[in-house]
């Protein structure tokens, strides 16, 4: 999470604002004075130009968090509208990310510029370097033909003074795979065939200009009916929030679910089918396997890098089993997973057994909105507990971990891990899937964020502490092989 | 001198609205002022409840003066507004 503390209080006070108004009797209503409520009349402006200015941007973030697209909005429709068609929608889309565009205009275009310290040199290696001609010396100065250029950079490294600059949009250089880009009106758009969903973005914008499209009024909405509705929350939730999980079940629970599963439990499934699938594998002579389970990864093998697939375990998910489970135990019931990323939307539109997501910003907006403190309440116990391996799926490291400790000849296994993917660790994995061999090792753990899903996009503690708390939580739960 | 108190809320809505950011205020005390600041997390200081609809969530309590939207930076300057005056 890079973005700025204030920007995503303000994304989570609109969260907040969005549920207040849907536990109010009058939705539509509370929905349409939401932009009012937080810049009243008279109120000084923190950010923006003026208060109206500052109301309009307001709306589109709200828009997001109804769960629409705010680049399809015209200004014609209120939030009261928005509002009733969120209630009558009957279906969610598979596109998770919304730009909220009019941000990108104060955001600068990707370009190569040459600055005020270019000392108009004889050798002029700038302009010899530059094999499209964009370069040209006018008086006196080198000066850049931003129609010739294509940004190869050779310029910049051929300039003795350093005087010339990339001035970088920090959306496009976050993404790993090119998905998001600034056009020629300025305007930031997401790629869908391309968009592994990672999140990168949402945190890289330093205008918080990407959002999430949010699923809560469907959750809320589904709340409300007569069908029980179900959490799963993911392994990661476990260094998220004050008190200890089974204080979270309860405070879960209290604020609309019916029950609550671990996805940890899953997890136990996971390790040890895929500890079985390594094995075979490597019986029959493949030099490596990849892991599963990251969302983000599996929509990078789909997208860009089928090569890898042949590596790739079969072994299901951690939330594909415990959907699986919760369904068979409760079939009429509607599935939410509460996820720490972006990129598990993907995963649970295309699982029929999971309903809905919900990610962790958002379960604390509704802990906030109904006013539940997790500290004060009793614990609930889980029907199954997970064990300590299945629990620390969620931070990098741990999957591979908790394969290991499955095997029975522990020794066989060489793992290592991608933690993140960019550019670079992408690559990696190509010339991986390309050779057939990966160097010293023979289990490849890969997650897409930095540190695991205690890295995601949507989490609401920093990756350090959050790691801390959950080793000291499962330091005593007990060991897989024993489960 | 009179030892001053923080006492950093950790309440749900605390922690949910950027709480978690007031974390790393454990080492950066201890670093600055060693023993003549305490640090105490506490449950809900109760002012999320009042507060609300100005969402000024998380605080910070440095003796009896109340941090709003508090980071590490605006607590910090909390403290050498009040050493200050002892
Ligand atoms: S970083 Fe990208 S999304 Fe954010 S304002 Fe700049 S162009 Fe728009
Ligand atoms: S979510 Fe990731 S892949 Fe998609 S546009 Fe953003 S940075 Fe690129
Ligand atoms: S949670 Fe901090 S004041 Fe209530």
């Amino acid at each position: 999470m890079n973005n700025s503390g204030q920007i995503i209080h303000l994304k989570k006070e609109i969260l907040v604002r969005i549920i207040k108004a849907f536990l109010s009797d009058n939705f539509e209503r509370q929905a349409r004075l939401i932009p009012y409520d937080m810049r009243p009349k008279g109120m000084e402006v923190p950010y923006r130009c003026c208060v109206y200015k500052e109301r309009a941007i307001i709306k589109d973030r709200t828009i997001a968090g109804l769960g629409f697209p705010i680049e399809e909005d015209d200004e014609t429709v209120s939030l009261a509208d928005y509002a009733k068609q969120a209630l009558e929608r009957t279906q969610i889309s598979d596109k998770n990310l919304t730009v909220l565009q009019t941000a990108c205009k104060g955001c600068a275009t990707n370009r190569i510029y040459v600055t005020d310290l270019c000392q108009g040199c004889v050798a002029r290696p700038c302009q010899s370097t530059c094999k499209f001609g964009a370069i040209s010396i006018i008086n006196g100065r080198s000066v850049i033909d931003d129609s010739k250029c294509k940004k190869c950079q050779m310029c910049i490294n051929a300039c003795p003074y350093k005087a010339i600059a990339k001035i970088s949009v920090p959306c496009e250089d976050s993404c790993p795979v090119g998905a998001i880009k600034k056009d020629e009106t300025g305007f930031a758009s997401i790629d869908y065939d391309k968009c592994i969903n990672c999140g990168r973005c949402t945190a890289a914008c330093p205008f918080g200009a990407v959002h999430e499209r949010s699923q809560i009024i469907d959750i809320l909405k589904a709340m409300k009916s007569d069908k029980k509705v179900i959490a799963m929350i993911a392994p990661s939730i476990a260094g998220q929030f004050p008190g200890n999980i089974y204080q979270l079940k309860t405070a879960i629970i209290n604020s609309g679910f019916d029950d609550v599963y671990e996805v940890a439990q899953g997890a136990d499934i996971t390790a040890k089918t895929e500890a079985k699938e390594f094995t075979e594998r490597m019986e029959e002579g493949q030099k490596f396997m990849t892991t599963s389970c990251c969302a983000g990864y599996n929509q990078l093998i789909k997208k860009h890098l089928s090569e890898i697939k042949p590596f790739v375990s079969d072994t299901k998910t951690p939330l594909y089993y415990t959907a699986e489970i919760v369904k068979k135990e409760n079939p009429e019931a509607i599935t939410v997973f509460v996820s720490p990323c972006v990129a598990k939307r993907a995963e649970g539109f295309e699982n029929p057994n999971v309903d809905f997501v919900m990610n962790y910003e958002e379960l604390g907006a509704l802990f906030v909105a109904k006013k539940i403190q997790i500290m004060d309440l009793e614990e609930s116990k889980y029907v199954v507990e997970a064990s300590k391996q299945g629990r620390n799926f969620g931070y990098s490291g741990g999957v591979a971990e908790s394969v290991k400790k499955s095997l029975k000849d522990e020794d066989s296994v060489k793992p290592c891990v991608i933690n993140g993917l960019n550019k670079d660790s992408i690559k990696q994995l190509k010339k991986y899937a390309t050779s057939g061999v990966c160097e010293g090792c023979n289990l490849v753990e890969v997650m897409c964020c930095e540190g695991g899903c205690i890295g995601g996009n949507a989490t609401i503690n920093n990756s350090k502490t959050a790691k801390k708390l959950i080793d000291n939580f499962t330091q005593n739960s007990e060991d897989i092989s024993k489960i | 001198m009179e030892k001053i108190t923080v006492r950093v809320c950790t309440g749900t809505t605390c922690f949910v609205m950027g709480g978690a950011n007031l974390q790393e205020l454990n080492e950066t005390i201890s670093e600055k002022y060693g023993d003549k600041v305490e640090l105490t997390a506490s449950n809900c200081l109760g002012l999320c409840s009042i507060n609300w609809e100005y969402s000024k969530a998380p605080y910070v309590k440095v003796n009896e003066e109340v941090v709003s939207e508090a980071t590490p930076e605006k607590v910090v300057e909390e403290i050498d507004r009040q050493l200050a005056k002892q």
